[in-house]
């Protein structure tokens, strides 16, 4: 099974690679674009066919390795 | 006294931190390769600065799971002195042995230049040598050095003095025009609650000689060495 995780910086914490895509965007003329956040993209391919020990061993890595607990929070989907 | 220096793959200021150690003050130096546990009876550690395991995933991130660092980390919980310089910085932070996080250069930029630091801590083995507010130069080069602290954190790092240096003018003034990477509080090295495990962004084995532009640097070496000649 695949679970796919979304590792993002929390809200509160300064992306300066978001804000420098947002200035870009602004400076081609995509005045529509308010804000771009920066982020992180997994595919994990799991051994389990079981969605919720997929969806639990995704948050297990994602919690220890993916993401930096102090900085970012992550969002997990399983499924083909 | 011996230093131990680690090495990872990817470290690349291993070889400065041994000539500074060894070549400039005389003292014992072993490397520490990342896949062994035996710190050779080293008195203190030193976490080089680099691109450990090549900084994927974060700055420091792989590092911490290297063998040498279950080792690394049983050593600073018996009180031993650890200094983790840039790259070593972020691999303190990313095993938990400090507290916070690195984000990019606000600049987006890699940032090589001397700085100013001002000294605000003087009883941690990498400090005790300076004195209050003494002023340094020394030199940085990163691109991740944006120290990152959620507000109780930063309360609580102020509060305890675990801010060991922060950047400033020549005259040792914190002003934003100064700050190299946007770090909150102008922190550019913190300590422990122990104040035995220090990390800092500045190289300061890249400053203990006139030839390579300043001897600022050597106030760290002289402190630990110090220290451990008093104990």
């Amino acid at each position: 099974m695949r679970a796919r995780v979304f590792v993002t910086l929390k809200p509160s914490v300064f992306d300066p690679q978001g804000k420098t895509i947002a200035d870009a965007l602004h400076s081609l003329g995509y005045t529509g674009v308010a804000d771009v956040r920066q982020g992180k993209y997994f595919e994990l391919e799991l051994a389990t066919t079981e969605a919720g020990q997929a969806r639990q061993l995704a948050a297990e890595v994602a919690d220890k390795v993916l993401a930096n607990p102090v900085i970012e929070s992550y969002r997990v989907e399983v499924g083909e | 006294m011996r230093f131990g220096i680690v090495v990872f793959p990817g470290s690349n200021c291993d070889e400065d931190a041994f000539h500074a150690a060894k070549d400039v003050f005389g003292q014992e130096a072993e490397y520490l390769w990342h896949k062994d546990a035996d710190l050779k009876g080293s008195d203190v550690v030193i976490l080089p600065g680099g691109f450990a395991h090549g900084d994927y995933l974060r700055t420091g991130a792989m590092a911490r799971f290297s063998p040498i660092m279950a080792s690394v980390r049983a050593f600073a919980e018996r009180g031993g002195p650890v200094l983790g310089i840039c790259n070593g910085f972020q691999i303190l932070l990313e095993s938990g042995l400090l507290p916070g996080a690195m984000l990019r250069n606000r600049s987006l930029k890699y940032r090589c230049e001397h700085v100013y630091l001002r000294v605000e801590q003087t009883d941690t083995p990498f400090t005790n040598a300076a004195k209050p507010g003494q002023v340094l130069r020394i030199p940085i080069g990163h691109g991740e050095g944006n120290y990152y602290a959620p507000p109780d954190l930063l309360k609580s790092l102020e509060d305890n003095r675990q801010v060991v240096l922060r950047y400033t003018d020549p005259q040792g003034r914190v002003d934003d025009a100064w700050n190299p990477n946007g770090s909150v509080n102008a922190i550019a090295s913190i300590c422990n609650e122990r104040r035995n495990v220090v990390g800092m962004m500045p190289h300061p084995e890249r400053a203990c000689e006139a030839l390579l532009g300043g001897e600022d640097g050597r106030l760290v070496f002289e402190s630990i060495v110090s220290a451990m000649a008093s104990r």
